[in-house]
């Protein structure tokens, strides 16, 4: 196991990735910030509170469960919906920054796509995520990354937060490329 | 978790996941699309052998919205009528590909026959076996309660409830006692002695055969069909009699605690086990309840049929 990513360049990369989002967007008025649980919810209130610093305004943030849109649901084990919140000015006609921790497939994104195309009809939809493993299997990417991290598909990720697991890191687990 | 044939194959753990999951699906079901994908392709048999309308209709529209296709079966109008057993009807619906059947029937025992034959080899449902258990009701009570009365906690610990009327035919107060209690909640049961069921002291609850006693001390009250089918034998003198005593009418609400609310599983016998305004007042949440069952029944059917349950039982991930 080795360390991809230590907690101060996780702290940096959310930072750029806060200053990108605004740089794209025109500032924060529009934005609607939803972080696919757990792990991506958590990145996407520490992107908010990053965004409240640079803006001295609140930003628009909730979750985005994609469980109910999985396309692997059947090769699984049944697993538990999470919370789905989705801010007070809903989603029609805002620009919507998805946030994951890792983008892999694409296959999350492509639930998360059908998930909000339930609620309703944004004006644009963003992806940002803190590692971009590759191995794409659907024609998705993201708009901002952390970090671009190449990966043999016998390796695996593994990020950890604080919030849940006591502290910041990105690990890459197996045998190197 | 393959079937859902009793409250008691439940852990608390699995109950409050079901709670959860249906917490989540009301919320997701109630976006501008009603429909989910999650259910594509799958078969989901109603077998209804008995008469229902809630029930029925609940788990239609519980699997309709997951996108699952339906296949309505009554007694009425089928084999079943012509004498047709409970054996060569599953094994038609398995050649037919069924992935699950919703089994109402007036036999006790029947969906748990059902799910250990061999006969077919989806998911069973019990959706009300004879006077034996009618777990999704019991689950959409608990949910019903826990949305109301347990100021954000998952589970009802503290809470007092009353199930009142002909325990002695009733599925649902049986399969609520039990997931109540379980969910930590304390029950008490008001009733007639001659409408208890023998060895009812065994069961997790209290009993009492004064309301007015109990009613003041509830957080929320469970009113009981009068099984008007099932009185041929002599259980209360006359339905007047049986309505001062164990009614619920407008005085009896008033003496009830500020928050509590007023249940019924339906369907009710208006001016029998509660008054119209009883049943129509401010307390009530009846009509709720059949909107939170559709919510349960989705998260029934969901947690039952949407993941892999080999995988599941035998622990190994992709």
């Amino acid at each position: 196991m080795s360390l991809a990513l230590p907690a101060p360049d996780i702290a940096r990369a959310l930072i750029r990735i806060s200053h990108e989002i605004l740089e794209r967007n025109s500032g924060s008025a529009k934005i609607t910030l939803l972080g696919i649980p757990t792990r991506g919810a958590h990145l996407a209130k520490r992107i908010a509170s990053e965004i409240e610093k640079i803006e001295g305004t609140s930003v628009q943030m909730g979750t985005l469960d994609i469980t109910l849109h999985r396309d692997d649901l059947r090769m699984r084990a049944p697993r538990a919906l999470m919370p789905t919140v989705i801010p007070s000015l809903g989603v029609e006609g805002r620009d919507v920054v998805l946030v994951d921790d890792v983008l892999f497939s694409g296959r999350t994104i492509r639930a998360a796509l059908d998930a909000l195309g339930e609620i309703g009809r944004p004006k644009s939809v963003q992806l940002a995520v803190l590692v971009d493993r590759g191995h794409r299997q659907l024609p998705i990417r993201a708009d901002f990354v952390g970090k671009n991290l190449p990966t043999s598909i016998e390796q695996s990720i593994v990020v950890h937060l604080t919030e849940l697991d006591g502290a910041d890191e990105v690990l890459i687990e197996g045998p190197l490329p | 978790m393959k079937h859902l044939l009793s409250i008691n194959d439940l852990s608390k753990a699995e109950a409050i996941s079901i709670l959860d999951t249906a917490q989540e699906l009301a919320r997701a079901s109630d976006g501008p699309m009603k429909k989910l994908p999650t259910l594509r392709g799958r078969t989901i048999v109603n077998l209804f052998a008995e008469d229902s309308t809630r029930t029925r209709i609940s788990f239609e529209a519980a699997a309709k919205r997951l996108s699952a296709d339906v296949i309505n079966f009554s007694s009425k109008g089928s084999s079943i009528s012509k004498g047709e057993s409970l054996k060569d009807t599953a094994q038609t619906l398995q050649a037919m590909g069924a992935d699950a059947v919703i089994i109402r029937h007036s036999a006790s025992g029947a969906a748990q026959r059902l799910a250990d034959s061999k006969w077919m080899s989806g998911s069973v449902i019990n959706a009300g076996d004879g006077t034996h258990e009618h777990p999704s009701q019991a689950l959409l009570d608990a949910f019903t309660i826990r949305k109301h009365l347990s100021k954000g906690a998952n589970d009802l610990t503290g809470l007092r409830v009353a199930i009142v009327g002909d325990v002695l035919h009733s599925r649902v107060a049986r399969s609520n006692v039990l997931l109540l209690s379980n969910l930590g909640a304390q029950v008490v049961l008001v009733a007639p002695p001659t409408l208890l069921p023998v060895g009812v002291q065994s069961w997790p609850c209290q009993i009492s055969y004064d309301l007015d006693e109990v009613i003041a001390s509830v957080d929320a009250i469970m009113m009981l069909r009068i099984q008007l089918e099932r009185m041929s034998e002599m259980y209360f003198p006359n339905a007047r009699e049986y309505s001062r005593y164990f009614g619920l009418n407008s005085d009896r609400i008033r003496a009830m605690k500020a928050e509590a609310i007023v249940m019924h599983p339906g369907p009710m016998n208006r001016g029998l086990e509660i008054t119209a305004d009883a049943a129509d007042g401010a307390r009530s949440v009846i009509v709720e309840q059949v909107a939170n069952g559709v919510s349960i029944r989705m998260a029934i059917l969901y947690l039952l049929l949407a993941g892999n349950q080999e995988i599941a039982e035998n622990g190994v991930s992709s």
